[in-house]
């Protein structure tokens, strides 16, 4: 894993060094997981044709943390996830309610910019979903829509967030062969690159391991590690051992007859070990679900 | 006498499909081996580039090859772009239950059983009269375009419809524009369905009498441009066939051509269409 190195950190706000930000996929702030709230959800709700799927969803997700949402299957976890960056908007009959703040952008809003929301918010799915095409030309589109086209710069970045997902040694000799013909944690490491390729702020995982093998899920597990502190995360994880060793924070939803609340939320020590609310004790001893 | 029912039990179904799967392939030899039985002799190069002479007995059929490709290069200039809009529309830019796609796909569905001949007629009404272009290739081609847009359309929307949802949520949240998405992930993944959809179409086209009677015509000297008539290769069998004592030779020639033409053209579609995917599934 040594191929995974943090990259030096830019905190000075300087004419060049903001230049050289621009195609950086770390933000400019100090690594931290501090109590300062990045993503602050109030009463959000979400229907399918009418019918409930989450109900009154109250929750601060904390800059730079990784925050882990655990749950039964159904209870909502991924349609949060989607509110996130309003990839509800292309499900047909989804409606959204309450309000959602991601620093000081209103998401919910109609005047929201969604091209710009899904920069700053990254997402990666269960199943990778790498594009039918080259390597380079995955990571290439999405730079060149959000505006980069200078062929340095995105050599640069492509190199760069390769390094990042420990991907480049492996990969460099065949940048332009298709994608598909990597191996499937391969694949969800190129995913999880062309997410950092565009310097988001947010990055969601939903259930990024459970279609890899446990050895390129380790490989995973260990990069959301080091992405602490730079990033807002949040991932969606069914395994509760998985979710204790990596996050600082988790939230417990549950769905009561079909309709998913979120239980309760903590530090991940706090859950683990001194969960206020007998059904997460239950839920993480291994009880129910 | 237990042994023997099992025997019949076992192979009974298998001797059915056999026999139904040897009589759809006896009568395409049949076909082959008449064609090439009556039409080969007459077959040869300036067969295929010298013009008719004694209404179509003598000569050959170079003036009609010419109108065919024209007539078939205007209907698909026309359909392939129109079809591909209409199936991103119907695909991407209306949901399944939304009115107006619900509209355009059930009088696509009405289109596609209508006979060749309403098409004629309609193409002779509004394209020869109604716009003024007369009996011309032109007419011809833009009537045949209506005629295969219907299959064209549903082919492509299908292909569409198959990339899967995951592919277009990860463009979405990568913050891809939806002409993007279009352009670079649906189009590509597209192109067999849009090939297998052209190639129905263009079969069907280059093989159709009917429609083109009444628009395109039977004038069988070359074209000079697409307001002139010309005949197409399907007109000209059928001519010779009905109308010409002693054309039947060279109608079984220019038959030959025909489906030679046909056959060219659905395998290099197959050979396109598995290149295609071949190289889609490449190991890096
Ligand atoms: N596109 C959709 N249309 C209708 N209902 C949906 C849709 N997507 C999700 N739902 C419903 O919303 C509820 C929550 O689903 P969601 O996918 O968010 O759960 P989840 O917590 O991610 O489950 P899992 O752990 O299995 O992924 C479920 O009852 C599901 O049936
Ligand atoms: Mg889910």
């Amino acid at each position: 894993m040594d191929l995974i190195q943090p990259t030096p950190r830019i905190t000075s706000d300087s004419d060049e060094r903001a230049g050289f930000r621009a195609w950086l996929p770390y933000p400019s702030t100090e690594p931290c997981c501090e109590p300062v709230a990045h993503i602050r959800a109030e009463n959000l709700s979400i229907a399918y044709q009418g019918r409930q799927a989450l109900r009154n969803v109250n929750l601060e997700i904390n800059r730079g943390c990784i925050t882990a949402l655990v749950g039964p299957s159904g209870c909502g976890k991924t349609s949060f996830l989607m509110t996130l960056n309003r990839l509800t908007d292309l499900i047909p009959g989804c409606q959204v309610s309450g309000t959602l703040h991601i620093n000081e952008l209103n998401v919910l809003a109609q005047t929201t910019n969604l091209l710009n929301l899904r920069r700053t918010v990254g997402m990666i799915f269960q199943k990778p979903t790498v594009f039918p095409f080259s390597i380079r030309k995955n990571l290439e589109l999405p730079l060149r829509e959000h505006g980069t086209h200078d062929r340095t710069v995105l050599a640069a970045t492509i190199e760069h967030v390769l390094q990042q997902v420990g991907l480049w040694q492996e990969v460099k000799d065949r940048l332009d062969r298709p994608a598909q013909g990597l191996s499937g944690g391969q694949q969800q490491r190129l995913c999880l690159a062309r997410a950092l390729v565009l310097s988001p702020d947010v990055l969601m995982l939903d259930e990024p391991c459970s279609a890899l093998d446990p050895l390129s899920s380790g490989i995973i597990e260990d990069l959301i590690v080091s992405l602490q502190g730079h990033y807002t995360v949040i991932i969606v994880t069914h395994n509760l051992a998985q979710a204790r060793r990596i996050a600082d924070h988790v939230a417990f939803f549950w769905s009561y007859e079909g309709v998913g609340k979120l239980v309760e939320q903590g530090s991940a020590q706090q859950i683990f070990e001194s969960p206020k609310e007998e059904l997460t004790a239950a839920y993480i001893s291994g009880i129910r679900g | 006498m237990l042994r023997q029912s099992r025997h019949v039990q076992e192979y009974g179904p298998t001797a059915i499909i056999w026999a139904a799967a040897t009589m759809v392939v006896v009568p395409f030899f049949w076909l082959m081996g008449d064609l090439l039985w009556n039409g080969w002799n007459h077959l040869s190069l300036s067969f295929l580039f010298s013009a008719p002479q004694n209404a179509g007995r003598e000569g050959g059929i170079g003036p009609i090859l010419m109108s065919t490709l024209l007539v078939v290069g205007v209907c698909m200039g026309v359909a392939v772009p129109i079809g591909l809009g209409t199936a991103l529309f119907l695909s991407e830019y209306t949901r399944q239950d939304h009115a107006l796609g619900r509209l355009i796909r059930a009088s696509l569905d009405v289109l596609a059983g209508v006979p060749s001949i309403v098409f004629g007629l309609f193409g002779n009404a509004l394209f020869c009269q109604a716009l003024g272009l007369g009996f011309s290739i032109l007419s011809g081609g833009l009537t045949l375009a209506c005629m295969v847009l219907p299959i064209l359309i549903r082919t492509v929307e299908e292909s569409f419809r198959a990339i899967s949802r995951d592919q277009r949520l990860s463009a979405a949240a990568l913050g891809l524009s939806t002409p993007t998405t279009i352009r670079t992930i649906l189009l590509p993944a597209a192109i067999p369905g849009l090939l297998v959809g052209g190639i129905l179409g263009l079969g069907r086209a280059i093989a159709e009498t009917a429609a083109l009677i009444f628009t395109s015509g039977y004038v069988d000297r070359m074209p000079e441009s697409l307001m002139d008539s010309g005949r197409t290769l399907a007109v000209h069998i059928y001519d010779l066939a009905m109308n010409v004592a002693g054309g039947n030779p060279n109608a079984y020639a220019t038959a030959l051509v025909l489906v030679g033409l046909l056959l060219i053209i659905n395998l290099s579609s197959s050979w396109i269409t598995t290149r295609w995917t071949s190289f889609n599934q490449l190991p890096a």
